[in-house]
């Protein structure tokens, strides 16, 4: 038989039995089975792979679709050494199906899985440990414990994963062994690669939920990678996470009110990424108040917040679901946007009559939430077009969403009476019964003021057949008869006639009737209550005679009626509290958001509560993690560390073919752990730079602080001598620039790699202002390198310029060599074509490679022309219109005098200035280095510290920037 | 986690099993089907079905499907489904069935004991080669296979989503910015809501590893976004461009809401009129269709669907423009008219008959309206530039953009 005519005798064939899905068993298709299984069985012996492969497949065919297949294991399972690895895939599959049924079987396929776990080909190594995994086997438990313990500590982080993954298998399999797989998860938690951490903390969540003290050490590492690990990972981790920091953190809304202020602050401090700030703020609160964030909740509540971008629902949710429980109320709003929870999103939860019930119901509980005082007339309305709907159960629930609005909005209450009462003459008898019920809810609250309604529902009995809308009716007559003295009776006559023809609820309701009113107006009832509880008395149900016989010896006075008797009047009158109509939808929110028991409203199996907060908080220095002591090592041994990581990888990238782009992250220099990849990749290296350093090392971060805070200190002292020295422009240099030849005066010296990132290479640059010669359309950069290895660097070069179209960089001469300790200095040309946009590149040396940017401040775009008064005049009166920018603005404390503002603006911006016969006013000129355009800028003072601040410029962005820093420059 | 799989067709169907962990009998799908059952519309199935020993969790999709797992789930579930439909695509009960075994494969290669192994499409079409007719024919002759005997390079680095050593002899880059527009028109034809979901579909054929900018001329637009994991969170917060390694081939790059605060114009109006009489159980309907805000361009492919009420039988109708179909089973009238003619509005006439003896229906029905514009991305949103960092080669270029409608309604 030929392999397709086979395949397509199956197709066939399925295709003549539609009963299939419903009775797997049913004889003819067995019997066709059994016909069938013989030629598979030939073909699954015979020596062609094609012919077995054809087996297979119909052989997974049948498994898929639910038919038994079993009886063709031995056949089967001989092929598992088969070299054709389509094959073994699909013998694979059969035998994860049956290996459980046909145990003694399946264990002679166990030794090729050995044999598979020691293959060089990591794939076939983790398939290997997925299948021996798989197979539900006890007699083998001892084969997958060692095979996890090996494969925990592979190369490869693939099959670590696998690993990962099959310690709940094994769990599940036989729980004794729980002890030793914790030890395997402790092992794995520590792994540093990505690929490896939601599937180990998914292992773990699954075996080990309650051993927190796991997570101590690897928290701050899990907080970091976690933008990097796949989708499904981060859901994992997210809301382990969750718990976690339940047990460890302290409640950040304990002290709500005076919280308030504090933590809004702290959370703009975050944004901003200014850790100093942060430092100041945190240490200010600390004085003030009892409660300060552990650090460590900062950054889980900040590393979660960019995932609110990601495309996977689960994601968001559980990012959602972790603000919700873990932030302090002042954060919880940012959900809002992502998840539309809030008042201005309340259009997005309008109702279409094509939605699904379910979905209906939860937009009108969100909508029911969300409505005040401002908007509950717009909702009232579209609760309006709600009620018109088809869908009756929905427009049940309207009414019941009106009735709540009524209820919490005072206002609108006698607007929804009146709606509702108006709905009393609808002609769906559901839509009236509704109204009925909520209204009967509503009148409670304020019965003197409706007599008229009460009166209105009085006439509706007769038409309105739905025994709980007409129970209610009957409870609202009998509750307020005195307001209805004339009505009352009369309804309880017609009840009486229809009596035996009621549901129960009616009928009860009847008989309390009858017994408020005897109570009230017995002359006119007192016949017809006798005669109602004489029915009563004989009716089918044993509710109903209770009831009746309950009542009669209540409010009959007889010469056996006890004391009670005299308080009848008062027990069935009394005052009953209004009730509170509530939401379907709480009492929920005991679970954790998001998860299934709280979709379902009920504990879940395997539902893992989570803990309150903490009274006081648990020792933070738990998670610290081992600090290396002094700089230079810590950055010398970090690369040690990278470069025999590199080297234990080398041989499985070798063995996957080309994996020239991957690596690249890898290179960019961050030596940290693991969030080398996402600073590189977010295109902010310097940013989660700080991040890492803060949490690996507080010391060196306080250190680098302190430098920081020198420089700046530096320069306010050089800043205040210039002034004293006028435009004489000597030579000041901040501590790194000794060896260097001085820039000017003003120049600010930025940093392009810092030591620990460069392992010890530091490298800063200015713009040294001076025209580049080879190029005159180039800004010129100067770059000093400072060496603090113990090692010469060798061939320092630019590679790899990444920049905007137009944008030309002219690399300096390599560098040779570099002697530790020295510093040079060397000058490039970067065109960046008049705008402000960063020019990206790589700094090598003969051993590493590191990404770098240089953005220029729009200041630096430009080089001084000289101009005369009257050319300025010119000039300016060409550039007038769009091109102009006015600005006011007012001086600060120390632009005193004209030199200070023309010291403040050529620091800004490279001009050079233009002579002037006011002194109320100074004049600078200027082109754009690249395209030659003009740029004047003319700062104007007025008594009191005002001036007015103007610039021309045909490039309006330019102009703009320009007036901006030039703004700052002068009000500071 | 996921313990099982079960596709069920919306004939009831079971075709397709699967079990990560212990084998659960089918017969736990009847809960599904009295659930189905007491539903009425598949729509209305409760998303989550309680069984003794099991959660049935189940979607519906392509007006086809049914998946349908059980045992201990979480809400992540749901999306785990939602992405495996990603990759068949748009798929029938029919190509499944056809393709049963390779089905089978995928399934077990994106789960192991039911929690996500692989899910990136890449990834899985290069562990499990999709069938083509050329492919299936090589194999025969050649004996070789669709299974992948090495691992995925994509699965080992930091950017899973692309795998390495693509090669293309002309490189190209298509965007499709594709936006709905969700709406809810009230009688008077003004909009009680409406709000624009966007997203921009990706057709990207490039050697190499491409490191991609896309910026816009009016990011501000924007504030709602979600992306693919390959785009740069952080460049997006402070620059607003789109940085990104794309992954090779087709993806939804990223996918935006721009709320009803903006104001989003409306490309249509409708003039209806339907009524029923109380006598004589019939009823009368008059529609037409006119441009609104169409910014110039011309409205493709408009169709208006009615849901009418149970009682109505017949329709008895005339379109100027188009055809009309009403399906008395579902209650279904679909007039299809095509492109619209500013100069001459369709407009479609005539009478309803109704069940004679039932009440007149208490509710006109709402109309849906579908719609095309091609080339306007009626939010005003446009892409500035694409620049490809990385690589040297100049790639082909371009932008598409198409309006259409989403959940457009306009209630009578």
């Amino acid at each position: 038989m030929s392999a397709s005519s086979a395949f397509s005798d199956e197709k066939g064939g399925s295709a003549s039995e539609p009963e299939y899905g419903h009775d797997p068993a049913s004889g003819g298709i067995f019997s066709s089975d059994y016909k069938r299984h013989d030629d598979l069985k030939e073909m699954l012996d015979s020596n062609k792979d094609s012919l077995k492969l054809e087996a297979m497949k119909r052989i997974v065919a049948m498994i898929a679709r639910g038919k038994n297949a079993s009886d063709l294991f031995p056949a089967v399972v001989k092929n598992v050494a088969c070299k054709n690895i389509e094959v073994k895939k699909l013998v694979y599959v059969y035998l994860v199906r049956y290996a459980e049924e046909q145990q003694d079987l399946a264990l002679l396929s166990i030794s090729t899985f050995q044999r598979g776990l020691k293959d060089p080909n990591q794939l076939i190594r983790a398939s290997a440990l997925r299948v021996l995994s798989s197979i539900r086997v006890t007699i083998i438990v001892p084969i997958m414990m060692l095979a996890i313990k090996e494969a925990a500590s592979d190369m490869s982080p693939y099959v670590r994963k696998t690993a990962a993954h099959a310690i709940p298998k094994l769990h599940s399999l036989d729980p004794e062994q729980k002890d030793q797989l914790i030890e395997v998860i402790e092992k794995l938690l520590a792994d540093k690669t990505t690929l490896v951490a939601g599937s180990v903390v998914m292992a773990f969540e699954e075996v080990c939920p309650d051993r927190i003290d796991l997570i101590h050490k690897n928290y701050r590492k899990l907080c970091n990678l976690l933008i990097d690990v796949e989708e499904w990972g981060q859901v994992v981790i997210i809301n382990m996470l969750t718990r976690y920091a339940r047990t460890q953190f302290l409640n950040p809304n304990v002290n709500e009110s005076l919280l308030e202020e504090s933590s809004e602050k702290a959370f703009y401090a975050s944004d901003d990424e200014e850790d100093e700030d942060k430092k100041a703020e945190v240490t200010t609160l600390e004085k003030r108040k009892p409660y300060v964030m552990d650090p460590d909740h900062r950054l889980l509540l900040r590393n979660t917040k960019p995932l609110l971008q990601s495309r996977n629902a689960a994601v968001v949710m559980a990012v959602a679901q972790l603000y919700f429980h873990l932030a302090p109320k002042a954060e919880v709003g940012i959900i809002a946007k992502a998840l539309g929870m809030f008042e201005p999103y309340l259009k997005s939860f309008y109702i279409r009559s094509t939605d699904p019930t379910q979905i209906k119901i939860l937009k009108l509980e969100v909508l029911t939430n969300l409505a005040n005082e401002a908007n509950i007339s717009t909702i009232l309305r579209e609760f309006q077009t709600y009620i018109k709907s088809m869908d009756k159960d929905f427009v049940a629930a309207s009414i019941q969403a009106i009735g709540r609005c009524a209820t919490n909005i005072g206002e609108v209450r006698d607007t929804c009476l009146n709606g509702l009462v108006q709905l009393l003459s609808n002609r769906d008898e559901l839509v009236v019964a509704e109204s009925v019920v909520v209204i009967k809810k509503l009148l409670q609250m304020q019965p003197e003021q409706h007599s008229d309604i009460i009166k209105h529902m009085a006439k509706l009995i007769d038409n309105i057949q739905v025994p709980m809308a007409r129970a209610s009716i009957l409870w609202l007559i009998g509750e307020y008869c005195e307001h209805v003295p004339k009505i009352a009776p009369d309804v309880l006559r017609k009840m009486a006639k229809s009596f035996t023809n009621e549901e129960d609820i009616v009928k009860l309701q009847i008989i309390n009737l009858a017994a408020k009113l005897y109570l009230t107006n017995s002359k006119q009832t007192k016949l017809l209550t006798q005669y109602v509880l004489n029915l009563a008395k004989y009716d089918q149900n044993y509710d109903i005679r209770d009831r009746a016989r309950f009542i009669r010896q209540l409010i009959v006075p007889t010469d056996k009626s006890g004391a009670l008797n005299k308080y009848a009047k008062k027990l069935f009158l009394a005052l009953k509290p209004a009730p509170v109509l509530e939401s379907p939808f709480k009492d929920r929110d005991h679970f954790q958001l998001g998860s299934l028991s709280h979709l379902l409203n009920a504990k879940a199996a395997g539902y893992q509560e989570l803990p309150d907060w903490p009274e006081s908080a648990p020792d933070p220095s738990v998670r610290n993690v081992e600090v290396k002591d002094s700089i230079p090592d810590w950055s010398k041994c970090s690369s040690r560390k990278d470069r025999k990581e590199k080297k234990v990888e080398k041989p499985f990238y070798s063995d996957s073919e080309g994996e020239s782009g991957p690596t690249e992250s890898a290179d960019s220099g961050n030596c940290g752990e693991s969030s080398a990849s996402g600073s590189d990749e977010s295109g902010s290296g310097s940013e989660s730079e700080e991040s890492r350093e803060e949490t690996e090392s507080e010391e060196e971060e306080e250190d680098e602080e302190e430098e920081k805070k020198k420089r700046k200190k530096l320069d306010k002292t050089k800043a205040k001598k210039q002034a004293e020295e006028s435009a004489e422009r000597c030579a000041i240099h901040t501590i790194h620039q000794i060896r260097t030849i001085a820039p000017s005066g003003s120049i600010k010296m930025y940093e392009l790699l810092h030591r620990i990132t460069g392992e010890g290479l530091a490298v800063e640059y200015c713009f040294s202002r001076q025209p580049f010669s080879p190029d005159p359309n180039m800004v010129a950069v100067q770059i000093q390198f400072t060496n603090n290895t113990n090692s010469e660097t060798k061939n320092l070069h630019i590679e790899d310029p990444r920049l905007q179209s137009g944008m030309r960089i002219r690399e300096f001469a390599e560098i040779g060599l570099q002697p530790t300790g020295e510093s040079v200095t060397v000058v490039m040309g970067i065109d960046f074509c008049d705008s402000t946009q960063a020019a990206n590149f790589q700094l090598c040396t003969h051993t590493r490679k590191f990404f770098v940017s240089i953005q220029p401040p729009v200041g630096e775009l430009m080089t001084p022309t000289f101009l005369t008064e009257n050319n300025f005049k010119k000039e300016q009166g060409k550039l007038m219109g769009m091109n102009e920018i006015l600005e006011k603005l007012t001086l600060g404390e120390k632009c005193v005098n004209e030199h200070v503002i023309v010291e403040r603006v050529t620091a800004t911006a490279n001009l050079s200035r233009v002579p002037c016969g006011s002194d109320k006013e100074c004049r600078f000129a200027g082109k754009t280095v690249s395209s030659g355009c003009l740029v004047l800028v003319t700062v104007t003072t007025k008594e009191g510290g005002g001036a007015q601040l103007t610039v021309n410029c045909e490039k309006m962005v330019i102009g703009t920037m320009l007036v901006k820093d030039i703004l700052q420059a002068l009000s500071q | 986690m996921i313990h099982s799989l079960f596709l069920i067709s919306n004939a009831g169907d079971l075709f397709l099993e699967k079990h990560w962990k212990s084998v659960i009998s089918r017969s736990v799908c009847d809960y599904f089907f009295e659930a189905r059952e007491k539903a009425v519309e598949p729509d209305n199935v409760p998303p989550v079905i309680r069984t003794p020993h099991h959660y049935l969790i189940n979607i519906y999709q392509f007006k086809k499907l049914m998946f349908l797992f059980s045992k201990l789930g979480v809400c992540f579930i749901v999306d785990v489904l939602y992405r495996m439909c990603d990759y068949f695509g748009e798929c029938s009960e029919t190509t499944i069935k056809d393709n049963v075994v390779i089905v089978y494969e995928l399934l077990e290669e994106m789960l192991d004991n039911g929690f996500p192994l692989a899910t990136e499409s890449n990834i899985l079409k290069e562990l499990i080669r999709p069938p083509t007719i050329l492919r299936s024919m090589v194999n025969t002759i050649t004996g070789s296979s669709n299974v992948g005997e090495t691992l995925p390079t994509g699965q080992l680095s930091t950017i899973p989503w692309r795998r390495a050593g693509v090669k293309y002899t002309s490189n190209e880059a298509y965007f499709d910015v594709v936006e709905e527009i969700d709406a809810i028109l009230d009688k008077s034809g003004t909009a009680v809501f409406a709000e624009i979901q966007g997203v921009i579909d990706a057709c990207v054929k490039l050697s190499g590893m491409p490191d991609l900018t896309l910026s816009f001329m009016n990011p501000r637009l924007l504030d709602d976004v979600s992306f693919h994991p390959c785009v740069r969170y952080k460049r997006w917060e402070s620059e607003r461009v789109i940085s990104f390694i794309p992954p090779d081939g087709n993806f939804q790059l990223m996918s935006y809401h721009i709320s009803a605060q903006n104001l989003v114009a409306i490309p249509v109006y409708v003039k209806q009129n339907i009524s029923f009489f109380e006598t004589g159980s019939s009823g009368r309907l008059d529609i037409t269709v006119g441009p609104k805000q169409t910014m110039g361009k011309t409205l493709e492919c408009l169709v208006v669907t009615v849901h009418m009420p149970k009682v109505v039988l017949s329709a008895n109708l005339s379109a100027t423009q188009g055809t009309y179909n009403y399906d008395p089973v579902t209650k279904i009238l679909v007039w299809d008219i095509g492109k619209l003619n500013p100069q001459k509005l369709p407009n479609l006439k005539g009478s309803l008959s109704l069940q004679s003896g039932a009440p007149k229906p208490e509710e006109n029905p709402s109309l849906n309206i579908d719609l095309k514009i091609q080339q306007l991305a009626i939010s005003g949103l446009k892409v500035n530039r694409l620049d490809v960092y990385g690589e040297k080669y100049k790639p082909f270029k371009g932008v598409k953009y198409v309006t259409k409608a989403g959940k457009f309604q306009v209630r009578t």
